[in-house]
């Protein structure tokens, strides 16, 4: 098979032209739609950030009082990738919004069972964006697949008036109003927009870490045109997400031939059909970056993602295979970089591969960190605090 | 080669061609159909890019080119023996005719669940407890999902994790995150709202077609959480 180096694709630059953009801006029908009273248009509050993606069009970011749309398999399996964002949002001293009245978007069942239909799914989408509405807070989504999910249900929601009707139904008898958000934004977004500032606060030098990047699938290939492009990133011909963020952290992003592969989680796969997941997460991703980029790290910025890079390397080492990378969020690796505690905050201790070398290659001593935390967790277990607060996280 | 998938028209002869033809007209019927399918230039573009491809005898070029050619035996039989092996990443939404064999493969299973068929409760098997946690709690994943036996080769991790889960959860920071059962503290009203909407749209006679005992613990939980929240709703 003959390679072609693939740095010389980004030699040249590609100016982006939305006049030129092949398919049209859903914005102008959003706000069309609202003019003729079909929905209520939640705005991006001020001030926002102005990123461009794919076509060169603008998209907005909100600096802050976002609405914290959680991701289920973030939260309930490694919470150190949610507690890292919102540990960065305090950081910055930037009003958000944890909610309670928030359910996951579905989709993960949706895309693995289809035991569920697009009238429920948007409806659920719905009614989590009129939740985020009521407190005033605008939604910013954890989840690559809820990412991707709400930007095709909002797709749906434009062309298909039977769809926007049955569900406007739902809304009323639920009492709830018929919100969409301007625009549809994921954390990785607002983490990339903020770079900058972070990379300024950063205390840990990572600039002798090499990194590779999985950009998400659910991000970049839903409703492509939504995913955000920078000419400086590989010359606007892939997603600048993660791989900017990383860069503005002095960490060398290393490229690999099988980037544009999922990861191998195939949402049913992942649970019941596993040998598929592990097989190709190790064959086709962890194995080739080893080989063609030998990283220190995987970062990525999707539930699934993390989950299957992660988790799939276990039993591939049983098998001699090339792997042993850890694998974690861009929301981890910002906070890493801004001295966030590697247990208290990223709660490593959830992930699977041994990340113990990563850490000490960033002059960490993570034995006294991992002492730190154990005496925090011996004082829930003995009843000397409920729980561990965010300022014992910085302590 | 030998391929494990029988493309062949015999495999389903006995399925009676009106049978065929009926499931094929509810895929067709589907508002996103023609959004999602406009021919096939049978480029295999779509291949290029599919991870199910690689590892199974799957192929979204031939999934269009049968939906593009409305071939009803061929349809009939890709959608009992080949869109469960799907990933649902749609890499293959790179598709130049516009297609995204993804979404067709989405329609297609979806017409599989609501008529119950056997090959469809086939590839659901062992997966109830998922559709159960989100139908029922609002999130999909929690923390005591994480059981060794569940996860086995995701190594000794898993059973670390189970056995510090109620203190690990207890230390983290965000005050939404002290769940076990739940991915995220989840408000009574957010659920009873999103009970509703499963009775509104319809997905619970799904569930009933696919595994009756499930639908039936899940009617159990749902009435009686509605019921003390003031509402007269029943799910037959
Ligand atoms: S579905 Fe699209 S990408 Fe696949 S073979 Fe047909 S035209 Fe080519
Ligand atoms: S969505 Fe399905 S058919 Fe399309 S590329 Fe992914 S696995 Fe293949």
């Amino acid at each position: 098979m003959i390679h072609l180096p693939i740095l010389k694709a980004t030699d040249r630059k590609w100016e982006t032209d939305p006049s030129q953009a092949p398919t049209h801006d859903l914005k102008d029908e959003i706000f069309q739609l609202e003019k003729e009273g079909e929905w209520i248009v939640q705005r991006v509050p001020e001030p926002y950030f102005e990123v461009k993606t794919k076509y060169g069009r603008i998209k907005k970011i909100p600096l802050e009082k976002t609405w914290h749309h959680k991701s289920c398999g973030q939260c309930g399996h490694i919470p150190g990738y949610s507690t890292s964002i919102f540990w960065l949002n305090r950081q910055f001293g930037l009003d958000y919004h944890d909610p309670t009245n928030q359910t996951s978007c579905t989709a993960w069942n949706y895309y693995a069972s289809a035991t569920s239909n697009p009238e429920a799914q948007a409806a659920v989408a719905i009614r989590n964006f009129a939740s985020a509405y009521k407190t005033g807070y605008f939604p910013l989504i954890h989840c690559g697949t809820s990412f991707g999910h709400y930007k095709e249900v909002r797709h749906a929601l434009v062309h298909q008036p039977e769809l926007r009707r049955k569900v406007k139904k739902i809304m009323d008898r639920l009492g709830l109003p018929f919100v969409i958000p301007e625009e549809i934004v994921h954390y990785s977004e607002w983490v990339y927009a903020m770079r900058d500032r972070i990379a300024e606060r950063q205390v840990i030098d990572m600039s002798h870490i090499v990194a590779t990047v999985h950009p998400a699938c659910h991000y970049h290939k839903l409703i492509e045109e939504d995913a955000i492009y920078s000419e400086e990133i590989y010359g606007a011909q892939r997603t600048a997400i993660v791989t900017g963020t990383l860069q503005a952290l002095g960490v060398q992003v290393k490229d690999y031939s099988t980037w544009f592969d999922c990861c191998g989680f195939g949402f049913r796969h992942i649970l019941v059909s596993r040998d598929f997941s592990r097989s190709f997460a190790v064959q086709r991703k962890i194995e080739v970056m080893k080989e063609e980029a030998n990283p220190d790290v995987v970062v990525t910025h999707d539930t699934g993602c993390v989950t299957t890079l992660d988790q799939s390397q276990f039993a591939a080492k049983a098998h001699g295979k090339k792997v042993g990378v850890p694998v974690m969020s861009d929301s981890q690796m910002a906070a890493l970089a801004m001295g966030a505690h590697p247990y208290k905050v990223l709660q490593l201790h959830w992930h699977n591969t041994n990340n113990k070398p990563f850490l000490e290659k960033l002059g960490i001593d993570w034995k006294k960190k991992w002492d730190e935390f154990e005496a925090e967790c011996e004082k829930i277990r003995k009843g000397e605090k409920a729980y561990l607060t965010w300022e014992d996280a910085d302590a | 080669m030998e391929f494990a998938l029988d493309l062949s028209a015999n495999k389903y002869a006995d399925v009676p061609y009106e049978e065929k033809e009926r499931l094929f007209n509810e895929m067709k019927s589907d508002e996103r159909w023609p959004h999602v399918l406009y021919g096939c230039y049978e480029c295999g573009i779509c291949v290029a890019s599919c991870p199910s491809a690689r590892f199974y005898d799957f192929s979204p070029r031939i999934i269009a080119q049968a939906a593009a050619r409305e071939d009803v035996d061929l349809l009939y039989t890709l959608m009992n023996d080949s869109v469960w092996d799907c990933s649902q990443c749609f890499s293959c939404d790179r598709c130049p005719r516009g297609n995204s064999p993804g979404q067709i493969i989405t329609v297609m299973r979806e017409v599989a669940v609501r008529n119950g068929l056997q090959s469809a409760k086939e590839a659901l098997e062992g997966y109830g407890r998922i559709i159960y946690k989100i139908m029922s709690t609002g999130t999909q994943v929690s923390p005591d999902m994480l059981q060794p036996n569940a996860f086995p080769d995701w190594g000794g991790h898993v059973n670390e994790i189970s056995e510090h889960l109620e203190v690990w959860r207890k230390a983290l920071p965000p005050e939404t995150l002290h769940t076990t059962e739940t991915g995220w503290k989840v408000d009574e009203k957010t659920l009873i709202e999103l009970y509703l909407i499963w009775h509104m749209t319809g997905v619970m006679d799904m569930i009933e077609q696919i595994d009756e005992g499930l639908y039936m613990i899940l009617v159990d939980v749902m009435e009686e959480r509605l019921e003390d929240a003031g509402y007269d709703v029943t799910f037959d």
